[in-house]
């Protein structure tokens, strides 16, 4: 193969921080995408909310349909209480979802096809949930693993198959994001390297010819565009439902 | 048999798997798309759970994917 289609999610160390023993804390690549991300959204909410007007600026609507928009998953999913948390579950949908859209820049660097930062993201949500849950509901909160109206000889099987999904779900939600953006970016490298193969094996017929792997990137990039929302809010709304079983326990 | 042929045939077996997963995502699309039409009004209400069931259903074949990514660029 010509190209490399994992070389551009190479980590590149732009300049040390701090040293602390022998492990080296260096800004990378990644930092400064996140940054840039966090100081993006910060203008962008800040300066929406800044001059408030009853008939709403361009800014300010799309600030706005960004809150209503959460708002409505978050009250549809965990109810009127999980409302508290439309903090976490805004700041964690316009993050991943920034980072996602960066990412889709060509020459640009996707921090979420990095499976460190969505362990990262997921994790919190799972141990937010965990030590929520214990401390509103008390020992109620295993009534999460006891469903209601299960035979008793198939309990102990039901309650096993319970505690095992539950315990997989910071994988299951951190490996998504992740594989998604990983497995779309290096489709759209592949497909970008069959130009340059082309060209270069075929000459002139080979650059004619590289129009249809061409169109089939603008298709892709399409479609990658959907898939960076799509997973930006399956992420948000797992986070919704996770919360939802710490809020209300029963099944 | 030579290891990295060995690795390439494995990674495009363990691509099968998202067969598995395709059929799941088209039956829920489907399912939602023919429950939506015979009552549009109740459809805007269940989309949380058609996104829901989507993330589950697709989780699985992009764990098979993940496989095949792994032995074709990590091992």
């Amino acid at each position: 193969m010509a190209v490399d289609p994992i070389e551009q999610f190479h980590i590149q160390n732009l300049f040390p921080v701090a040293k602390i023993g022998n492990t080296e804390i260096v800004f990378t690549n990644s930092a400064a995408f996140m940054l840039a991300a966090v100081l993006g959204l910060t203008i962008f909410l800040v300066g929406a909310t800044a001059s408030r007007s009853l008939v709403p600026s361009r800014l300010q609507s799309a600030a706005e349909i960004a809150y209503e928009f959460v708002a409505t998953t978050v009250r549809s999913t965990a109810g009127a209480e999980g409302m508290k948390f439309f903090p976490f579950v805004f700041s964690i949908f316009m993050f991943v979802l920034t980072l996602n859209m960066i990412g889709l820049i060509p020459y640009s660097f996707t921090v979420t096809s990095h499976i460190i930062v969505t362990a990262a993201l997921a994790f919190t949500v799972f141990f937010t949930v965990l030590i929520y849950g214990f401390v509103r509901n008390g020992w109620h909160f295993f009534n999460l693993f006891v469903p209601k109206g299960v035979p008793v000889y198939i309990l102990p099987l039901v309650v096993a198959i319970e505690i095992l999904s539950f315990v997989s779900r910071p994988i299951s939600h951190s490996v998504r994001l992740f594989a998604n953006m990983l497995a779309g970016h290096i489709t759209l490298q592949v497909f970008a390297s069959f130009i340059i193969l082309l060209g270069t094996g075929l000459g002139v017929v080979g650059w004619i010819g590289g129009v249809l792997p061409f169109l089939m990137i603008v298709i892709l990039f399409a479609l990658e565009t959907l898939v960076a929302f799509l997973q930006a809010y399956v992420f948000a709304i797992l986070t919704c439902i996770y919360l939802n079983d710490a809020i209300h326990p029963g099944h | 048999m030579d290891p990295v042929a060995a690795k390439y045939i494995g990674a495009g077996i363990a691509c099968i798997g998202m067969g598995g997963a395709g059929v799941g995502v088209g039956i829920i699309f489907g399912n939602y798309l023919a429950a939506a039409l015979r009552n549009p009004s109740a459809a805007q209400g269940q989309f949380g759970n058609l996104i829901f069931g989507f993330a589950i259903t697709e989780a699985l074949g992009i764990f098979s994917l993940l496989i095949a990514l792994l032995l074709l660029f990590a091992l």
